[in-house]
């Protein structure tokens, strides 16, 4: 038996156990809990698709536009990643009826013969589960991990312009989540989408890294002399791990949906939900990973080519990016492409090349030293993204007024705030907020590269690649307030 | 201790390149107008720069559509139909960067259309870029103060 080290428990120094408190137990064990939130959500997703498919084409007088990607977007950037990490993951109306299905119930625990046997877990090409309504296979080996969803991500970075903007096509793509979520899990078991594919999913679970909420065993021990495994195999008090995580093994936020089955299913009482010093998974080098660095990039390249774009003074680059002129198009495909996929990785990876040479790393190979070095770049991305969305966030937040009367844009006043004028909020606070922020997302850079580096050298060393990557997030950062304080032109 | 030094000179550092009064030349009280083209999805000029202390009038021409003109931090907004030149002034006191948006919904891109005033010497970017190299130097030296302190009490 391997030694489990009691730091990782959630009762060790630093860490406030919110599950304690039996009134937060209670709730979050609460089976109907997932479905009343994911119901609602739900029913908010069906009303964006409607409003998308069948409601007015002018954007900003669009349920559609302006609750997701104005309302649900900032609730989602501003509120629930940066505090609660997955949180979202909780709420989302995505999976919702793919789990139904699967479990042939919308809220009631596996009956019995629904339980699968702990063999299944050495027996990866045996399904898992008894579950009626799937086909329960394995998700393809080749393709796990988050390049899927880096992929779908870029995809959809890329018309982010068309979808933004125009209510149909982000009907379509909303309707397009949840079938595509519905068609994965007829095919495999538990939630493939959310863990393989989901593109929102990849950076909110790269972004959870930082979040100062976590769920995680109480204590190893307890879980390795336990061998029913409840919490990842199912039991008469909830199913297995949607999200096909082992809990006992959690030490990162990044997979880990925060559904509770585990806290409904640990028959030890041994799973906490706890408050964190943020950004502590971020050093776990355990999970260091290629495709998660390529997140990193992916989001911070974003974060800079939206700015320029949409909040920028060039109407012919929006005119590209909205693919009104297909050629103009293709270009500017072209550029976001090459910086999110070479421009950006290619800079970090010279820059690690640089620190290695500095620190005299000669015996780390170069593509871990650019992987680790990736992860200061998760408080920066997600600072740059705060930033952005507040820029257009407060400005057009008071769409969501009269839309709220007629989301339809059917001429409808429902509340009375139909003809509430827009009126941009929050305008001369948005700055001190972003130069906060970005200056914030900077420190906790810095910080996490002085971890990452501690990891590979002590001492005097040490420090010289520190100093090369803090001149790296200085420059990078001071881009990003240029974006916001600087003139553009 | 030493940390603690450090995050006493920084900050006091800090507060310096914040409050310092900006040497620049007194506020000149001149005037200017500026044509402000509106078309889909963006302003021609899409950036224009006044000194701090100017009388800025600005008139908005709509080429295509209707287009507002609403000035961020200056609550200034115009509304320009085609044909019809709207106007507004006011005094450009406040320096800094300051977007311009379109308050007429104009099409698809409308949220998006934007440009931005500059008013100058545009003291909340500089003190920004101070106040963020500061902050990255007060980083590192605390971060490694930490470590020769630790590398210290290990060796003791």
């Amino acid at each position: 038996m391997s030694p489990v080290t009691p730091q990782h428990a959630s009762s060790a120094r630093g860490r406030l156990e919110l599950t304690r408190w039996s009134v937060v137990r209670g709730v979050l064990r609460q089976r109907a809990l997932n479905w009343v939130l994911m119901t609602l959500a739900l029913l908010g997703f069906a009303v964006a698709i409607l409003a998308g498919l069948a409601g007015t084409a002018v954007g900003s007088a669009n349920f559609g536009i302006v609750f997701v990607w104005i309302v649900w977007w900032g609730l989602l950037m501003c509120v629930l990643l940066p505090l609660g990490g997955r949180a979202w993951c909780l709420i989302c109306p995505v999976p919702a009826p793919g789990e139904w299905v699967q479990r042939g119930a919308l809220v009631r625990p596996p009956v019995a013969g629904e339980v699968g046997l702990p063999l299944a877990i050495s027996a990866p090409d045996r399904p898992i589960n008894g579950l009626p309504f799937t086909l329960g296979w394995r998700w393809p080996t080749r393709l796990r991990g988050i390049w899927l969803q880096n992929i779908g991500f870029l995809g959809v970075a890329l018309f982010s312009t068309v979808i933004l903007t125009q209510p149909w096509i982000t009907g379509w793509v909303l309707l397009g989540f949840l079938v595509g979520a519905l068609g994965l899990a007829l095919l495999f078991e538990r939630r493939a989408f959310c863990r393989y594919v989901c593109p929102v999913g990849g950076f909110i679970g790269l972004y959870s890294l930082l979040a100062p909420l976590e769920l995680r065993v109480k204590d190893p021990v307890v879980c390795q002399n336990h061998w029913t495994k409840e919490c990842y195999l199912g039991s008469a008090s909830g199913y297995g791990c949607p999200w096909l995580e082992q809990p006992w093994r959690l030490d990162r936020n990044a997979y880990c949906g925060l559904c509770g089955e585990c806290l409904r299913t640990c028959p030890k009482d041994n799973v906490a939900v706890s408050v964190r010093w943020p950004g502590t998974d971020l050093l776990m080098a355990r999970g260091w990973r290629l495709d998660e660095a390529y997140k990193a990039f992916i989001m911070l390249a974003c974060a800079a080519i939206y700015p320029v774009v949409l909040l920028g003074p060039w109407g012919w680059l929006k005119a590209w990016a909205n693919l009104d002129w297909l050629p103009g198009f293709g270009l500017y495909a072209a550029a976001f492409l090459a910086l999110n996929l070479v421009g950006v990785p290619g800079a970090h990876l010279g820059i690690a090349a640089l620190v290695r040479r500095a620190v005299g790393l000669r015996e780390v190979p170069l593509g871990q030293l650019f992987v680790a070095l990736a992860y200061p770049l998760v408080p920066l991305g997600l600072a740059a993204w705060l930033a952005f969305t507040l820029s257009f966030v407060f400005a057009n937040l008071s769409y969501a007024l009269p839309v709220l009367s007629d989301p339809f844009g059917w001429g409808w006043n429902l509340l009375g705030t139909r003809d509430v004028a827009w009126q941009p909020w929050l305008a001369g606070g948005v700055l001190i907020l972003q130069t906060l922020l970005l200056i914030a997302g900077m420190v906790g850079a810095i910080g996490t590269a002085d971890g990452v580096l501690r990891q590979f050298a002590g001492g005097r060393r040490a420090v010289w690649g520190l100093a090369i990557q803090a001149l790296l997030l200085t420059g990078e950062t001071i881009f990003f307030l240029w974006l916001y304080l600087g003139a553009l032109a | 201790m030493r940390r603690g030094i450090v995050l006493v000179v920084f900050l006091a550092l800090g507060a310096v390149v914040l409050l310092a009064p900006w040497p620049v030349p007194a506020p000149r009280a001149s005037e200017r107008e500026i044509v402000i083209r509106g078309r889909q999805y963006a302003y021609a000029p899409g950036v224009f720069r006044v000194s701090q202390g100017e009388r800025v009038t600005m008139v908005l021409e709509a080429e295509d559509v209707t287009h507002g003109l609403y000035v961020d931090g200056y609550g200034v907004d115009l509304v320009a139909v085609p044909g019809r030149p709207a106007r507004a002034s006011f005094v450009a006191d406040r320096e800094g960067k300051f977007r311009l948006r379109c308050s007429k919904v104009c099409g698809s891109l409308h949220p998006f259309m934007l440009g931005e005033l500059i008013v100058e010497p545009n003291g909340p970017w500089w003190r920004a870029v101070g106040l963020t190299i500061l902050t990255a130097a007060g980083t590192v030296t605390y971060l490694t103060v930490g470590r020769a302190g630790a590398r210290r009490e290990v060796s003791a």
